[in-house]
């Protein structure tokens, strides 16, 4: 036996299973099940696989609940990533992750190996990755230690994503103290791929060969999966060697040889799986699941970085750039022989067996032997959720802004991280590599050129955690509607959902009743909108000393441009088109940013949202693109209209001169289901005819330096020039700031 | 006109290139680096990414592959030789070009669409390009900060040899260079990338003259 280990009875006398994550019931069900003790190795496998992280066995009772089926889904939730029809025989493959808590322990290689992560997913589908996301989340900009997580984990994407030549086209950052002891890097990736190259993960046909690709397995990120699903405590040390480390170059050799093994030898790929959470463990022990099969293997052929390594290291190790390749017996030298030419290790580690055991052999000797089925089926968890007490308090009035100074309120308010440029950020990112980038990261959303077609594919992330801290299934709703007003602002249909849920504590009722109903808003709308949810990613005990974050499901959406020469942007184009603002501006104050700006905090019942009324607004917008009515189109959100007309001004270098029959406030409301969209003036007359009351004519662009808002109380005088330089220059001034 | 894009182990913008060079009629083709031999080649392209990892020194590594010898042996007979962003890197690592890459004067790697003189216009690389053009060009990169010594930058600039100059230089890149060729002009090197810039629905089609200029001269050679 392997040395230095706890025996079986030492493995029960100790509890050392409770420090792994397991609890007591769980360690007396193994108990039962195997009818013996288990030993140190298997405590260790059931520890990874029954974590959160790996088995959702906390929040698989709500994710059940997510709509994930329509006429375009080829792969639901399950496999690596989501897949859907986009018709000439191509289907568009996209999901999310988060790698929250090592980003904070490491910056750079914890949103490196986040992008890793994803891109990996994306490829063993068999689709090439062409596009990455991110929606980051981080305290306020005014502290080293924020400071330096920015910068670690702007890095560490620009790192990785950089290096194996995928752009990072787009996704959002935002900034609230609730996250500086826990960041949120939430990583998505977005594939392409032809129908006929679909792969699944699955270890079928008794015999075939397991054979393991890649990286070679070191003792970085062991047992990641259970320090996943735990919470952080200031007091104590930050666990580094939970954290794995990336190599873009090495991803970018398996990637490659990935996609050309798929299209030279599906005929005798049966399986394909990346290595991720937990490991050689789940990668294996799911793919045997799903084919209702067993495993047998040697985990003396696994290629090893490190000496000494023991079966615990090895199956728990998150090393990154791994694969786990089914292959059908007698075959197996063609995919070797290709990965081997690529100077990578390819190397049979075992075979699929039909006697649904999970079998491990170390040095001559059997160091595990349980069920598949039980391995992956970590017992379920009911847990209680109860409302939480703040919502009952919140008072129904709406936050009244103070109106003392609009100029310097405006000005300000472009200051605020969470509406200032993020460019500062985004240029360390190569948004342009392969070439296809049609809309660069600042417009609504990304859009990439699907080479060889007319077509084109929008992308965002989105979400508002202000809104669902205030209201958890409304702010959901929300999110789901203002992704996809992203999408519709560049004239692409929405098709898809993939949702990075990241939420405190799930023993916490109160946040396990927010992650409960920011499901059911996201389904309301998703449905509505004819997006399914197909992929996503599922972040649990985001909380330090007990302080959770606000409930964030990012919302990562995709659509769909049949002509990619309608395409639309944010930026005014020509002086002398008028502007126009589509939908009606209410008292949405309460979780607004000019709420957070004037009182410091998030306060008060949420705003209304009214889902019919967003889709026609999204369908007219839909609409006017398709017959090429609109110059500019942009939609609403943090900051309300006078940062969406601002900020289409600063895309194109232009200044605009509007009347608004409002009062001064209601340039700040952020009432959803609004954009704002500019018309050449050939094209007024039949875009009025169409618009009908739903648009509001506001003024003109214009290309002097002087912006005019007039409102019922004011008239407001702005520089372009002084204006855009606060929009694009405060980012990087706070972050200099000493 | 048959052209060979190089394709190292971590090169990542060499499809790119072989889009656009086939987009403008060009007989193109990915070669490995493995290969040490380009005698059917008309033009040989060194194209972006991260050639080995860039591990120790961009390009530093990259010049000891099999194909460096096949494209020493190409420069040396005159044949065209284009290194765009990595490719530039190896080009000055293998001292077919002058000076080295260095860190970016702020570290870090950008991302942005830069504006370019025309240096030189009467060149293999910028002949359909106007004498007092700006042309706007993506660099991607963060280790495009050229450098030569002093006697070494005479010279270039002395036989007009700076080929692109940034016009607002966004990594400190002794004299603004942005691209440089050789004595004989037929090896070029450049950090910004023309063939990320030859399509309308990216939004940018300053690089097509690029392109252009050097098919004519090809073809007028030919």
């Amino acid at each position: 036996m392997t040395t230095n280990e706890l025996s079986p009875e030492e493995v029960r006398d100790t509890k050392i299973y409770l420090e792994w994550g397991l609890t007591d019931q769980e360690y007396d069900l193994i108990v039962k099940e195997l009818k013996r003790l288990p030993n140190f190795t298997e405590t260790g496998i059931f520890s990874g696989m029954w974590s959160e992280h790996v088995s959702y066995k906390k929040s698989k009772p709500i994710l059940r609940k997510f709509w994930s089926t329509n006429e375009r889904v080829l792969q639901g939730p399950g496999e690596g990533a989501g897949i859907l029809d986009i018709g000439d025989n191509q289907a568009v493959v996209f999901k999310a992750e988060s790698h929250n808590h090592p980003s904070f322990v490491e910056p750079y290689e914890g949103a490196a190996t986040g992008v890793g992560g994803i891109l990996r997913d994306i490829f063993s589908m068999g689709a090439q990755p062409v596009a990455v996301l991110d929606s980051l989340r981080f305290g306020e900009l005014d502290n080293a230690h924020t400071k330096h997580i920015v910068d670690g984990v702007i890095a560490g994407i620009a790192g990785y994503g950089n290096a194996i030549g995928i752009p990072t086209v787009g996704g959002e950052i935002s900034f609230d103290s609730v996250y500086a002891g826990n960041p949120l890097v939430n990583v998505m990736a977005v594939g392409l791929m032809d129908q006929n190259a679909m792969q699944v993960g699955q270890a079928k046909g008794i015999g075939n060969s397991i054979i393991y690709v890649g990286a070679k397995t070191g003792r970085d990120g062991i047992n990641g999966a259970s320090f996943a699903s735990a919470e952080f405590s200031s007091s104590e040390a930050s666990d580094r060697s939970a954290v794995q480390v990336g190599d873009p170059f090495l991803e970018k050799l398996v990637m490659d040889a990935t996609l050309q093994a798929i299209r030279e030898h599906s005929d005798i790929i049966v399986g394909i799986q990346d290595m991720g959470a937990a490991g050689l463990l789940s990668s294996s022990s799911e793919m045997a699941a799903k084919a209702g099969m067993g495993i047998n293997l040697n985990l003396d052929m696994v290629p090893q970085r490190e000496t000494g390594m023991t079966p615990y290291e090895l199956m728990l190790s998150e090393s990154q750039e791994r694969m786990v390749l089914v292959v059908k017996k007698g075959e197996e030298q063609a995919i070797i022989d290709l990965f081997q030419s690529a100077d990578l290790d390819a190397v049979i580690i075992g075979q699929v067996t039909d006697d649904g055991r999970y079998r491990l052999n170390f040095k001559n000797e059997v160091v595990a032997d349980v069920p598949v089925d039980f391995l992956t089926h970590a017992p379920k968890q009911d847990l209680p959720m109860i409302e939480p007490a703040r919502l009952a308090n919140f008072t129904d009035e709406q936050f009244e802004p103070d109106m003392g100074n609009v100029k310097e309120t405006i000005l300000t308010l472009l200051a605020q991280p969470t509406i200032a440029s993020k460019s500062a950020l985004f240029r360390h990112f190569d948004s342009q590599v392969r070439a296809d980038t049609a809309i660069k990261p600042g417009g609504d959303a990304a859009l990439i050129r699907i080479r060889d077609t007319q077509k084109a594919l929008a992308m965002t992330t989105d979400v508002n955690a202000r809104y669902l801290y205030l209201n958890p299934r409304l702010g959901a709703k929300m999110a789901v509607a203002e992704a996809a007003r992203n999408i519709v602002s560049t004239g692409a249909k929405p098709i898809g959902i993939t949702d990075g849920l990241n939420f405190g504590s799930p023993d916490n009722p109160e946040v396990y009743y927010e992650l409960d109903q920011a499901v059911s808003g996201i389904n309301d709308v998703a449905k509505k909108l004819n997006t399914p949810i197909i992929s996503g990613n599922v972040s649990l005990y985001n909380e330090t000393d007990g302080q959770a974050i606000y409930p964030t499901p990012m919302i990562g959406m995709v659509g769909l441009l049949e002509d990619i020469t309608k395409a639309t942007r944010t930026a005014f184009q020509k002086a002398g088109d008028n502007i126009y603002l589509v939908g009606r501006t209410k008292d949405s104050f309460n979780g607004s940013e000019i709420q957070k700006m004037q009182t410091g905090r998030i306060d008060g019942q949420l705003f209304d949202f009214n889902d019919e009324d967003e889709l026609a607004a999204q369908q007219f917008i839909l609409d006017a693109t398709d017959r090429r009515l609109l110059n500019s189109a942009h939609d609403l959100s943090e900051g309300g209209l006078v940062v969406g007309l601002l900020e289409s001004a600063f895309a194109g270098n232009l200044s605009f001169d509007i009347t608004v029959d409002l009062a001064d406030k209601y340039l700040f409301s952020e009432t959803p289901s609004r954009f704002v969209v500019s018309v050449s003036p050939e094209n007024r007359t039949t875009f009025e005819l169409i618009a009908g009351d739903r648009a509001t004519k506001l003024g003109t662009v214009t290309t002097d330096d002087a912006i005019n808002i007039t409102t019922t109380t004011s008239d407001i005088q702005l520089s372009l020039g002084e204006t855009k330089n606060i929009y694009q220059e405060s980012i990087a001034w706070k972050l200099n700031a000493e | 006109m048959k052209a060979a894009v190089i394709s190292f182990p971590g090169s990542n913008c060499d499809f790119d290139m072989l889009y656009a060079l086939k987009g403008f009629g060009v007989d193109a083709q990915i070669v490995s680096a493995k290969h040490n031999d380009l005698t059917e080649y008309d033009a040989i392209f060194l194209p972006g990414g991260f050639s080995y990892g860039d591990y120790l020194r961009t390009g530093a590594v990259a010049r000891f592959s099999p194909i460096m010898s096949a494209v020493t042996q190409a420069a040396n007979n005159g044949k065209l030789i284009v290194g765009i962003c990595n490719g530039f890197q190896i080009l000055t690592e293998a001292g077919l070009l002058p000076g080295q890459l260095l860190t970016n004067r702020t570290p870090g790697f950008i991302c942005d669409d830069v504006a370019l003189s025309i240096a030189n216009p009467n060149t293999a690389y910028t002949n359909a390009y106007g004498t007092e053009e700006i042309i706007h060009i993506p660099v991607a990169h963060a280790e495009g900060n050229y450098y030569a010594d002093e006697e070494t930058l005479a010279k270039i600039e002395n036989n007009n040899r700076v080929v692109f100059r940034y016009v607002n230089n966004p990594n400190g890149s002794v004299h603004d260079i942005a691209g440089i060729m050789n004595e004989n002009g037929n090896v070029f090197g450049m950090m910004p990338h023309p063939e990320r810039a030859v399509d309308a629905v990216t939004g940018n089609e300053d690089g097509k003259n690029f392109f252009k200029s050097i098919l004519s001269g090809i073809l007028a050679g030919a």
